[in-house]
């Protein structure tokens, strides 16, 4: 697997990284060098092999529906890039 | 050519929880921004999720009640996107294995016949944010209240071939998600919104058309008019020799038309897998059970009973189990009212009904209660007044001026039913209407009417109709 | 008093040889005048540790003291300190002071342990060699040269450098028993579920694990019987009772099952890494274990698979940092997409787009079954190899990792071979089980350190087999020259 240049700017887009244009070749090599590397798991026979997304077999534990959070947006908006009147501002969202 | 619509809707039921889906910060609506939002549905460094042992328990519920499977093993997965109001980056929901599968839905068209809607699934998932819009000088606002409210999402098979239907299916689940009391089904606070995926195909073909998922159906009306709308576009669209592109299309209610949304993730590569922050959600045969018993009687159960146990038309059972709180005003009513059955339902959905709509009121708030209304009928029942007086006793409880049997104390609003007090009432009137007395006795039977009007006017309304009726028969003959 | 374990420094706090205050004084005065050449401490908090030993002095007096109050440590700048900054390692967070504590911050504290600071770590704990530091490199203590291992390096090299007696790591393919090696110190990962990660910013979260890093084994099992334990705040914590891990260090290791994995002493090991895990496996003999060769068929699929999952979950568990509730924020971003792509391009470093990027791959369209599916299947074929192992052995042993510190600059432009240096620790983590590395000697002047791999649950006997070992040696009482 050889990645472009293309596909580095594809991933970085749906990663929301912006990546410098003099950069893109050397991730190119990496991501690519990684890729092969990986690659070998193709070999493997994992025929009849349930994935494991956990290490340990057990199940969701269920919480008891009740409220146990106060407000703190104080102290939450406090460490916030920008506010006003309680609300997270962002460039305008266009739907 | 002739064009079929096939429709299939996607329903996000906001589940009647206290607390969040992975949190414990309240799902009150209308809190000031982002008061309620705690350091899980911020997505703060660090946090996890923890799942809402009733927001199971609901799901499960539905599932019971639309004879759906409810799989043993579930998994959390995340769907990875890019949006301010979708604090984390991703949004935690149910991808390859739901917790509800395989429901079925019967919903009534207008010809009276029923058909049966497939529910592909239901599954559980964490709400978003909002973004205000208002200008904050060129920047949106977001508000995090809402962010990790459950949501059950409820997808029905292509099976709906109309917006009639669609709107019936809608309804349908609308009545059925608050006859469990797992969602108060507030449409204008969004507790309960729906998208449609509507295509149109040549009628007889097999394959589906290519389809558009309508966004922003806030109200039944709201869906009816999308998807007839939507429907003419893409029929317009094939006519003229275009094609239909797979696309989000958002109803703008004020022109009535839909149009073409920005689509969130270009690519849509929603780069779903498990949570690894969640384990899989196992659901033991014993808690179903436990669930399965406390199942209220359903909707379809209920009509089939009121049609039963109450005699009532298929039309009437059907306006009386649309809600569950109609439903049990109704059966209140006829206890009250001695079993007063046909009676009962002639008033809850008539004078009742009326007045809840004219003051736009719920049913939880009307000032007039079973026990009252029930009290009335009896006095319809047992003669102590009129059907027409019992609407002004009506008006007046609706006013807040007691019970029934005061207020036609009060007003004395009792029936005349003494035959002499009658009597002396139609010697009355016949001696004040000679010329009529003699047109009658010539032959002119309709003036029957017209000294009935006369007798009631003198007792102001009061007098016995029936016994009324009699007597004057009986003078007119002498 | 500093080249004493957290065991000797408890003992003397009770017997009154010193007070909280003035033991908090002595690592914080070694932290003033030996950190700016180590690197590995990024935040001192020197007021609140401080006002914290005065408290701890005040609960001894009151005689509800533990064996851990009044012992200072170090955290890990992965675990949330409320009103500290919590870095991570990156300057994505170089400005987030958090909110709330990470729940093993919160149990030590209640045990009465004083935090002085925060370690450097590898930003958002990827890396081997803590180079990928928007703080800039850690030092290791025995040559300023070498790298201390990462991603716990700052914690390894404060430990090694006697900066503090203990701190806490995490370890998510090696993160915590690579640097305590490379920096000839003692380190648990302990099994995953074992310890809470509520509060532990997450790198990768089927994989992370939080635990503690000291000089002996016994340190550890001190640590960990105020760590470990259920928290109803993370789902995948185990409700387990937790043991006394000290109640069974003094066992003898009469008739121990050892199991020597053949795939850990093939091709890659360094000869003279290999000759000092070959001494200490003898030094085992002596203690009367038994040791036989094992095979842990699937070991070199391990980093592989590890290379697919880590990534995977990162790429997704990083996505919260958008600049829009907390960290950094790039300078007036025109747009969303301005401002998602360039806070995110800004305020991550190259290693850790470059992994975002790798698991974003792997988790697109089209690449999932062939990536990520195949990875979690090959996983578990590891997580059985273990499983089928740990039947036959009480444990397995071999080396931490295959080569001494290596030095500075000399493996960070080729990540697959930095990769490579997690050959032995990386599959550890993918089936779960914990496991320990202990000092056991040196090769060409730099520590050697031995991994000693568990069952489930069964750190008290890991620790029981240090303990035993550090009886009889004295490799985890070396002390750099320079830090002596």
């Amino acid at each position: 697997m050889s990645l472009s240049s293309a596909d580095v700017q594809s991933i970085a887009h749906l990663a929301r990284l912006s990546i410098e244009d003099q950069d893109i070749p050397e991730y190119a090599r990496n991501l690519s060098d990684i890729l092969n590397f990986v690659e070998q798991l193709g070999k493997v026979d994992t025929k009849g092999v349930d994935p494991m997304a956990h290490p340990l077999d057990m199940a969701q534990r269920l919480r008891v529906d009740e409220v146990s959070e106060s407000d703190q947006r104080e102290l939450f908006q406090s460490i916030a890039p920008a506010t006003e009147a309680g609300l997270y501002l962002v460039p305008r969202v266009i739907e | 050519m002739e064009w079929e619509t096939v429709i299939g809707l996607e329903i996000h039921a906001q589940l009647a929880t206290k607390s969040k889906i992975f949190s414990g910060a309240s799902t009150a609506y209308g809190a000031a921004p982002n008061t309620q939002a705690c350091a899980v549905d911020l997505g703060l460094p660090g946090v996890l999720p923890v799942l809402n042992k009733d927001v199971v328990r609901m799901a499960v519920k539905f599932g019971l009640a639309i004879g759906a499977k409810v799989a043993p093993r579930s998994v959390f997965a995340r769907k990875n996107y890019f949006y301010p109001d979708l604090p984390k980056g991703y949004q935690i929901s149910q991808y390859e294995l739901p917790v509800v599968e395989q429901g079925m839905l019967e919903i009534e068209l207008e010809d009276g016949s029923t058909k049966n809607v497939g529910v592909t699934r239901a599954h559980l998932e964490e709400d978003a944010g909002k973004s205000m819009h208002e200008d904050f000088e060129g920047m949106s606002g977001i508000d995090l209240n809402r962010a990790g409210t459950p949501l059950l999402e409820i997808v029905s098979e292509p099976d709906l071939r109309s917006a009639k239907e669609a709107v019936a299916y809608m309804k349908k689940l609308h009545s059925l998600v608050r006859y469990l009391e797992i969602c108060d089904g507030n449409m204008q606070e969004g507790s309960f919104r729906c998208d449609a995926n509507v295509s149109v195909r040549p009628k007889g073909q097999k394959e589906f058309g290519t389809r558009a998922e309508l966004k922003n159906l806030n109200s039944f009306r709201f869906v009816e008019r999308a998807i007839n709308i939507e429907v003419e576009r893409q029929i317009d669209l094939l006519e003229s020799g275009g094609t239909v592109v797979q696309e989000t299309r958002l109803y703008d209610s004020v022109k009535n038309e839909t149009r073409s949304m920005r689509t969130k993730e270009e690519a849509n590569d929603y780069r779903y897998f498990p949570d690894p922050d969640l384990l899989p959600l196992d659901i033991e045969p014993a808690f179903i059970d436990q669930v399965r018993a406390t199942l209220p009687e359903l909707p379809d159960e209920k009509r089939r009973r009121f049609i039963d146990e109450y005699k009532l038309s298929v039309y009437d059972a059907g306006v009386l189990t649309s809600s569950r709180e109609m439903a049990d005003f109704f059966e209140a009513v006829v206890r009250e009212s001695g079993g007063q059955a046909k009676m009962s339902a002639n008033w809850v959905m008539g004078d009742f009904s009326g007045a809840l709509n004219k003051d736009g009121l719920e049913i939880g708030d009307s000032p007039v209660t079973p026990t009252m209304l029930g009290q009335l009928l009896q006095r319809i029942a047992d003669n102590t007044i009129s059907g027409k007086i019992a609407k002004e006793v009506f008006e007046a409880m609706w006013n807040g001026e007691g019970m029934p049997d005061d207020i036609i104390e009060k007003r004395g609003l009792k029936q005349v039913t003494d035959t002499g007090a009658i009597e002396a009432m139609i010697d009355e009137v016949l001696a004040a209407n000679p010329g009529q007395v003699e047109q009658y006795k010539g032959g002119k039977d309709k003036l029957l009417g017209f000294f009935v009007g006369q007798v009631m006017k003198l007792s102001k309304g009061k007098a016995n109709p029936a016994q009324l009726n009699e007597l004057l028969k009986k003078k007119l003959a002498e | 008093m500093y080249e004493k374990t957290l065991a000797e420094l408890s003992a003397a706090l009770r017997a009154g040889e010193t007070s909280s205050v003035e033991l908090t004084q002595t690592f914080l005065d070694r932290i003033e005048r030996l950190n700016p050449d180590l690197n590995a401490l990024i935040t001192v908090t020197r007021e609140q540790a401080l006002a914290d030993a005065k408290s701890a002095d005040e609960m001894r007096a009151a005689g509800k003291a533990g064996p851990l109050t009044g012992i200072p440590l170090a955290h890990k700048d992965i675990f949330c300190t409320q009103g500290v900054r919590t870095s991570c390692g990156s300057r994505m967070l170089d400005n987030f002071i958090a909110p709330y504590n990470a729940t093993v911050v919160e149990k030590l504290k209640a045990a009465g342990m004083v935090c002085v600071g925060k370690t450097n770590m590898d930003e958002f704990a990827m890396g081997s060699s803590n180079e990928t530091s928007f703080y800039g490199p850690v030092r290791n203590p025995w040559d300023v040269q070498a790298v201390p291992g990462g991603s716990s390096g700052g914690s390894a090299a404060a430990v090694a450098a006697r900066l503090v007696p203990v701190a806490t790591g995490t370890d998510t393919g090696g993160s915590i028993r690579q640097p305590a090696a490379l920096c000839g110190i003692s380190g648990l990962k302990p099994t995953y579920g074992r310890v809470s990660r509520y509060g532990m910013i997450a790198f990768a979260s089927s994989l992370d694990q939080g635990g503690p890093m000291g000089y002996s084994a016994e340190d550890l099992a001190l640590m960990m019987n105020a760590m470990a334990g259920f928290d109803e705040r993370d789902s995948t914590s185990v409700e387990r009772e937790v043991p006394d891990y000290t109640a069974d260090l003094g066992e003898s290791l009469q008739g121990l099952k050892i199991g020597l994995p053949k795939e850990y002493f093939g091709e890659g090991l360094d000869s003279e890494v290999a000759k000092v895990v070959e001494a200490a496996v003898e030094e085992y003999r002596k203690l009367g274990a038994e040791v036989r060769e094992i095979s842990l068929p699937n070991t070199e699929l391990a980093v592989p698979v590890y290379y697919v999952i880590a990534p995977a979950e990162a790429s997704s568990n990083l996505s919260r940092y958008d600049g829009v509730r907390f960290g950094y924020r790039c300078e007036n971003p025109v747009d969303l997409e301005d401002l998602y792509k360039r806070s995110r391009g800004e305020g991550f470093g190259p290693e850790v787009k470059r992994r975002i990027m790798v698991g974003t791959y792997a988790l697109s369209a089209g690449y999932y079954d062939a990536y990520y599916l195949k990875a979690q299947q090959v996983r578990r074929m590891i997580r059985d190899d273990f499983t089928r192992a740990l039947e036959e052995v009480d444990v397995i042993m071999g080396p931490t990792s295959p080569t001494v510190a290596f030095n500075l600059g000399e493996r960070s432009d080729d990540p697959v071979q930095m990769y490579l240096s997690d050959v032995y620790t990386i599959a550890i983590n993918l089936a779960g089980v914990p496991a320990m590395s202990i000092p056991a000697g040196f090769a060409n002047g730099r520590p050697v350190g031995l991994q000693v791999i568990g069952n489930y649950f069964d750190e008290a006997r890991l620790l029981n087999v240090g303990h035993q070992y550090q009886q009889v040696t004295d490799w985890h009482r070396r002390m750099p020259e320079q830090y002596a």
